[in-house]
């Protein structure tokens, strides 16, 4: 065994990764070579340093209690005994009960929409995930979208006025496909989400922030888009805006 | 944020008895990954999520690695997020391993065979925190989550023979830092 085949080997010495005769290799090459028996007890004495220190976190209690609560409880009050509940009162009170369930269930939903979109915008921004078709001229992507999936995503060009059209690609948001329409805005991307049925129609346009990135939801011609980036609220407002503006343009013309 | 509400009760007791038990080892990851306790908090959130939402693909074994390694995809999007574009995370790479194979010959080639001083903990998560990122990863892996070479290279989804020398190298830039700060202070 050469010195520099020592030197790797001796790390799986002192981690016990190695076999019996391996192990007997190491320790025969250590013991008539000075410098990898400085070696090996140099490392083993950072292992022994390293071991005595605290270096672990603990988890936030926040944290905690905020996982624990998102993992669907057995004692938490669920949809089902809400609705049984009201089952037991009055003709008044199941109207009622259909009303809470229904914003029970929607908000729930989109509670998920946002999460799976932040989820989806993460992903896109690892290596060769951001775009399928690759254009910034929309009478590429549009097209692209044909028999893809079963809409007509509004690809609208902003780049006059400071969003340039990256690209599209298909992506998943609550287990249906979606149109994911991408801009860039200097070095920040911006995922525009579009499908029918994917989450709440809103009467007006909702803006929220979750986990440090922002989040602009409409609905449009009966689709609902999503706009989601780490630019900052004003400037995707300000997408928001443009893009409507646009497609309303679009359509009188 | 939540997760998927709904039917299976079962499903989210039983991700909750053999996955919380190791939220402090996703986070003390993340804290060293991502080097910011805000954004490591939220890594982890999403890595619980994400672990929930696919816990039917868990294939029983230890789960411990199946955590980290969702939690390391998390970290490696919140990165590229950083970067903007991964072509900036590409480069970080190659810059890391240059200045590690510099450190690697100065620290390798002379072993100083004296004893370690203490460090108080917090230096030596200072030291932890500003190795090169794939090294960083190797060493926090073993030392601090204790993972066997094997379940580090599923982690990382390199060979086992490139955990032991990022592992080398890594221990190598440490010892080099711990004698330069026992100098220095």
């Amino acid at each position: 065994m050469t010195c520099d085949e020592a030197e790797i080997m001796l790390h799986a010495l002192i981690d016990d990764e190695l076999d019996a005769g391996h192990a007997r290799d190491v320790e025969a090459h250590v013991a008539q070579c000075a410098s990898c028996t400085a070696q090996l007890a140099a490392y083993r004495d950072l292992q022994h340093a390293l071991r005595g220190g605290d270096l672990r976190h603990s988890a936030p209690v926040s944290l905690r209690r905020s996982i624990d609560r998102a993992v669907p409880s057995p004692v938490m009050t669920n949809r089902r005994t809400l609705l049984k509940g009201f089952a037991f009162g009055g003709l008044a009170s199941a109207a009622a009960a259909a009303s809470v369930a229904l914003i029970v269930v929607r908000d729930d939903q989109d509670r998920r929409i946002v999460g799976e979109a932040i989820s989806a915008h993460l992903r896109s921004l690892q290596a060769d995930h951001l775009t399928d078709v690759l254009s910034t001229d929309q009478h590429t992507v549009k097209p692209w979208f044909n028999g893809r999936i079963d809409l007509a995503p509004p690809v609208i060009d902003l780049t006059a006025r400071g969003f340039t059209l990256v690209g599209g690609r298909l992506d998943f948001i609550d287990g249906k496909p979606v149109a994911a329409i991408v801009y860039r805005r200097r070095v920040h991307i911006i995922n525009l989400f579009v499908a029918q049925g994917m989450g709440s129609v809103l009467p007006a346009p909702k803006a929220e922030s979750v986990q440090g990135f922002n989040i602009r939801r409409w609905t449009d011609q009966g689709l609902n888009l999503l706009a989601i980036s780490d630019i900052n609220p004003e400037e995707l407002e300000e997408f928001g805006a443009k893009f409507e503006e646009a497609s309303r343009a679009a359509h009188a013309g | 944020m939540a997760f998927e509400g709904g039917g299976d009760r079962g499903k989210a007791e039983r991700f909750r008895s053999a996955a919380l038990p190791y939220l402090d080892d996703v986070y003390t990851l993340a804290r060293y990954l991502l080097r910011n306790a805000a954004d490591a908090e939220d890594a982890a959130q999403e890595c619980y999520l994400r672990a929930f939402r696919h816990f039917e693909t868990f294939r029983g074994g230890p789960i411990k690695p199946w955590l980290l390694a969702i939690l390391r995809n998390v970290c490696r999007a919140e990165y590229a997020r950083r970067g903007a574009l991964a072509g900036l995370l590409a480069d970080g790479f190659e810059e890391a391993e240059q200045a590690a194979d510099g450190l690697w010959t100065e620290g390798g080639q002379s072993p100083e065979a004296e004893t370690l001083h203490r460090l108080d903990s917090e230096t030596m998560q200072r030291l932890i925190r500003e190795l090169p990122d794939t090294f960083r990863e190797a060493v926090v892996l073993r030392e601090i989550n204790d993972l066997s070479y094997r379940e580090i290279a599923d982690v990382t989804g390199v060979p086992v023979g490139t955990v032991m020398s990022r592992l080398a190298r890594g221990r190598a830039l440490l010892r080099t830092a711990w004698l330069a700060e026992e100098k220095a202070s």
